[in-house]
């Protein structure tokens, strides 16, 4: 258990409640629901989540901490915002769910190889690196996510894509090199470093 | 009546000239009709056609007038005519609309015409003017039975009308359960918060109101008489009787909750800590906004469980079967005493379904904000206990779950104060479980001298019956009105409208009294009935299938009518087996001779004749919208509106097979809980009668398909027509009936 997950144990006792509240984006809207179950029946992904959102938010109800933050039912979530668009309580539930996911990400808690959680990884250093996405580091970062001999194998699969993307000027070779960063990189790794220190102040997350 | 003078008017517009010969028709008026005047006219409702009717009426000396134009249904205003007798014969709605336009049609569409010009006639010669009830009452004073929120809102708003209140209450002080409220649900926005009970408000308007008398720890020991003219005794606790007179009573007697020592499992009676939802208003009254402490022991309350439908909604049959509809908001109002002295307690709402009847649901959003947790769930067990124990199974996690308690709130529902139920004689259990062990006695509130008994009819579950679909506060007691949950569950705010509402019925009822005429359905009749003393057989059929009590029995056992009472249903006519029950313009004979008048082709015309007896409140008006729809039907079809099926004395349909009638459908409204008959019992009372016909087709050598009894409700309009459509079939596959002569 992290440093950071027995303090919010410690300071949240039996009320899980609270702490989505206090820690978690929009988790104040968790108590406005109503258990109508619309939002589990909207969601595309619905049948393969093992608990849908009405669930989730019952969970959070119930004070069930492990099931919840260990669950891999919030990373399952698209972003389609159809239950956003319907739910009668009108609760910003794709952000809830990414609000609980990212807590359960800091706390350290999460479902460790879950690709929606290990691609978001990527993705986010990715980024940050440059301020600005380098498809090409990405996709092999993907593809050598399970290992040396995984990536060999996925790159070859997808050796015809690459060449007609490279055919068809879609795909520039040098950025394995790196390159393609935006001017002032190092001013958005401040302004990065300083929304953190904001964010962890206001939540009250020991940095 | 000697001097019968019968006039006669044809209608020509609207299409009937052109689609009838009405010459023909006038002729069937004079030759077979006796009608002394026979008039027809391009449009008999415009102004011309109405003063010639008038003028014929005064200079002529016409005083029974058959109108041969559309339904009776339509042109109600410019048919109108005082003081004489009036028939109508249906050729708009009831011919020409049903029917082909066509050569072929012709004939047989003048005949159904001609028909009901001879109905019309042979109706209107049986009917007499009615005279006003001589034996009405004009008292205008209303008597509220219950002090509670109910009876107190409709003594103030009788009294606000102008009226003279007289208010029972049993206890010692007004106020009724809302006075042993802390607070109560929001009646406004934002409907947010708990608000004041309002009813030292109330009290202080009614103390203020010299209109209203209060009778504090009294009860009602006799009600006799009949609207505008009821005796009733108000006896005190302490003795002493009083005799008062009024128009009208309210009866707002109003609920007690269910016990919950009923439900041990669920805590009931098995710690001080399990109470029900009066229990915690006690509570939050002794707290007065602070910390609300439990009773085993004065512990500040840190966590609270409310459990819904505790006894209620029950299928096992041991506790109640319904809900009470306000449980959930009171259950809310309960969580929020607590959140709003301190947020920091838990308060845990373990519910099936929550109903948020009214602007609750922003009630029920606003306990959530507050912090209020609400579950999902059945609870199964409570373990009592320092901290008690809720067991329940979580409905949406499918989870075996246990709540720790400070105190569990049972909302346990409410039983109503509705007396002794007449139907089960003796006054046998109300409510399944709620009198086990026999603990409760059950007492009479009214103590009504009428022969059906001393209380109110019942529907179900112990409320009172009061026509809940179609006219909520009628109960089946003229002039006596229910309100609030004695008439089925309801909160403060519902019982405050209802008792507004029972306010004015019972003010309608005593002004109709007065005037000697008929109360609702069939408001403003000034008919009555009346018996043939030395026919009757004192088989008191008729005081017992009265659906409204209105029969009682004098001293030498004859029925005693009481007319204010009556409804004019005729459910008692109906059911007289020597037919000597008539009123002065509906009777045995104004329907039996228009079923005669009828013609009867011979037995190898292949044109048969069904006889079609249609309820005037919902199977006639359906056939008339079906017309209106030119839905067609059978031309074979004869119908005759009666105002309830409860009236249909099988003597009619006997006359009508015995005079060759080759088929009989009856139409009448839904009966049995749902019922739908504008007399209650009117309907169900004529399926009774009717499923003994059988037997005397039988012994007519008839088939049994022959007479078919059927419910219709208004919106049949496609049903009804195909109904007759059927009977028209069933007779070409069974043949002619032989009785033709």
């Amino acid at each position: 258990m992290s440093e950071l997950n027995k303090v919010m144990v410690e300071k949240y006792r039996n009320d899980f409640l609270k702490e989505v509240e206090a820690n978690v984006e929009e988790g104040n809207w968790v108590k406005m629901c109503m258990q109508c179950g619309v939002c589990s029946g909207s969601c595309p992904f619905g049948p393969y989540w093992e608990h849908p959102p009405q669930e989730i938010f019952m969970m959070v109800r119930a004070g069930k901490r492990e099931e919840v933050l260990t669950s891999e039912s919030m990373w399952m979530c698209t972003s389609c915002y159809n239950c956003i668009v319907r739910c009668p309580r009108e609760l910003p539930i794709t952000h809830i769910m990414h609000g609980l996911a990212n807590y359960a990400h800091r706390l350290g808690i999460a479902p460790k190889m879950n690709p929606t959680r290990r691609f978001a990884k990527l993705f986010w250093q990715n980024i940050i690196k440059g301020g600005r996405v380098n498809e090409l580091k990405l996709s092999i970062g993907l593809y050598f996510m399970d290992g040396f001999s995984n990536g060999v194998k996925k790159g070859l699969e997808m050796l015809p894509v690459g060449l007609g993307l490279l055919k068809t000027g879609r795909l520039n070779p040098f950025g394995l090199l790196g390159g393609g960063k935006c001017k002032g990189a190092s001013d958005i790794h401040k302004m990065l470093k300083k929304a953190q220190e904001i964010e962890n102040r206001r939540k009250g997350f020991a940095s | 009546m000697a001097d019968i003078k019968i006039g006669a008017y044809v209608c020509k517009g609207c299409g009937l000239g052109e689609r009838l010969n009405t010459a023909q028709l006038m002729t069937v008026a004079q030759r077979e009709g006796k009608a002394q005047v026979v008039r027809e006219h391009e449009f008999l409702c415009n102004s011309a056609g109405i003063s010639m009717i008038k003028q014929d009426i005064e200079k002529e000396g016409v005083n029974h007038v058959v109108i041969a134009a559309c339904s009776r249904r339509a042109k109600t205003d410019a048919f109108g005519f005082d003081s004489v007798a009036i028939s109508r014969a249906n050729l708009r709605e009831g011919v020409i609309w049903v029917q082909p336009d066509t050569d072929e049609a012709k004939e047989i569409t003048q005949e159904m015409a001609a028909d009901y010009v001879r109905m019309g006639c042979a109706e209107v010669a049986k009917m007499q003017i009615p005279q006003i009830n001589p034996s009405h009452g004009n008292n205008k004073r209303i008597l509220v039975v219950g002090g509670g929120i109910s009876g107190m809102t409709s003594a103030i708003e009788a009294a606000k009308a102008g009226y003279e209140v007289l208010l029972v209450e049993k206890t010692g002080q007004l106020g009724g359960w809302a006075a042993k409220l802390y607070r109560r649900v929001p009646s406004h926005e934002p409907y947010a918060d708990p608000m004041e009970t309002g009813v030292p408000a109330l009290v202080r308007q009614i103390e203020a109101d010299k209109r209203i008398t209060v009778h504090l720890n009294s009860t009602i020991s006799r009600t006799s008489g009949a609207p505008g003219q009821f005796s009733v005794d108000i006896s005190k606790e302490s003795g002493g009787t009083s005799t008062e007179n009024v128009g009208a009573v309210i009866m707002a007697s109003g609920f007690e909750p269910y016990d919950l020592k009923k439900l041990p499992e669920l805590g009931g009676g098995k710690s001080p800590d399990v109470v029900d939802q009066a229990g915690l208003e006690q509570l939050a009254r002794a707290a007065n906004g602070a910390a609300i402490k439990r009773p085993s022991d004065g512990k500040e309350i840190k966590s609270v469980v409310f459990v819904q439908c505790a006894g209620q909604r029950d299928e096992s049959g041991k506790h109640l079967a319904y809900c009470s509809g306000h449980c959930c908001n009171t259950s809310i109002k309960q969580a929020m005493y607590f959140k709003d002295s301190n947020p920091n307690v838990d308060a845990v709402v373990v519910y099936t379904d929550l109903r948020t009847p009214g602007n609750g649901e922003d009630f029920y959003r606003s306990a959530q904000r507050k912090g209020v947790i609400f579950t999902k769930g059945t609870v199964s067990e409570v373990v009592p206990g320092a901290e008690l124990q809720v067991k329940f199974k979580d409905l949406i996690l499918n989870d075996d779950a246990v709540a720790k308690a400070d105190l569990v709130v049972l909302a346990t529902g409410m039983v109503a104060n509705s007396g002794v139920d007449i139907d089960t004689a003796g006054g046998a259990p109300n409510v399944e479980g709620q009198k086990e062990g026999g603990e409760s006695k059950v007492v009479s509130i009214l103590n009504l001298t009428y022969r059906q008994g001393k209380d109110l009819p019942l529907l179900k579950h112990g409320f009172n019956d009061s026509h809940f679909i179609c006219f909520p506060y009628e109960t089946r007691r003229t002039g006596i009105y229910s309100c609030g949950p004695v008439r089925r569950p309801m909160d403060a705010q519902q019982a405050i409208e209802d008792a507004t509402g029972a306010a004015l019925k019972a003010i309608q009822a005593a002004e109709n009294a007065a005037l000697g005429r008929a109360a609702h359905p069939r408001s403003g009749d000034l008919s009555f009935p009346t018996f043939r003393r030395e026919g009757c057989t004192q088989c008191k059929r008729c005081t017992v299938e009265c659906p409204f009590g209105a029969i009682d029995e004098d001293e030498q056992r004859y029925p005693q009518f009481n007319e204010s009472r009556c409804r004019r249903c005729g459910t008692c006519m109906g059911a007289c087996p020597v037919r000597v029950i008539s009123f002065e313009n509906y009777s045995v004979d104004t329907v039996g001779y228009q079923i005669k008048s009828v013609d009867i082709p011979d037995q190898f015309s292949e044109k048969p004749r069904i006889l079609v007896l249609a309820c005037e409140n919902d199977a006639y008006p359906a056939l008339d919208m079906a017309a209106m729809n030119k839905i067609q039907y059978s031309a074979f079809a004869r119908i005759v509106p009666v105002r309830c099926l409860g009236s249909v004395n099988t003597i009619w349909i006997n006359d009508a097979l015995t005079s060759g009638y080759d088929g009989v459908v009856l139409m009448g409204c839904q009966k049995g809980d749902n019922y739908q008959c504008h007399f209650v019992k009117g309907s169900e009372m004529a399926y009774y009668r009717m499923s003994k016909i059988d037997d005397t087709l039988k012994g007519m050598s008839l088939e049994v398909e022959r007479v078919r009894t059927c419910e219709v409700a208004i919106t049949d309009i496609q049903r009804a027509p195909k109904i007759i459509n059927e009977m028209a079939e069933t007779i070409q596959k069974i043949g002619l009936s032989p009785m033709k002569f």
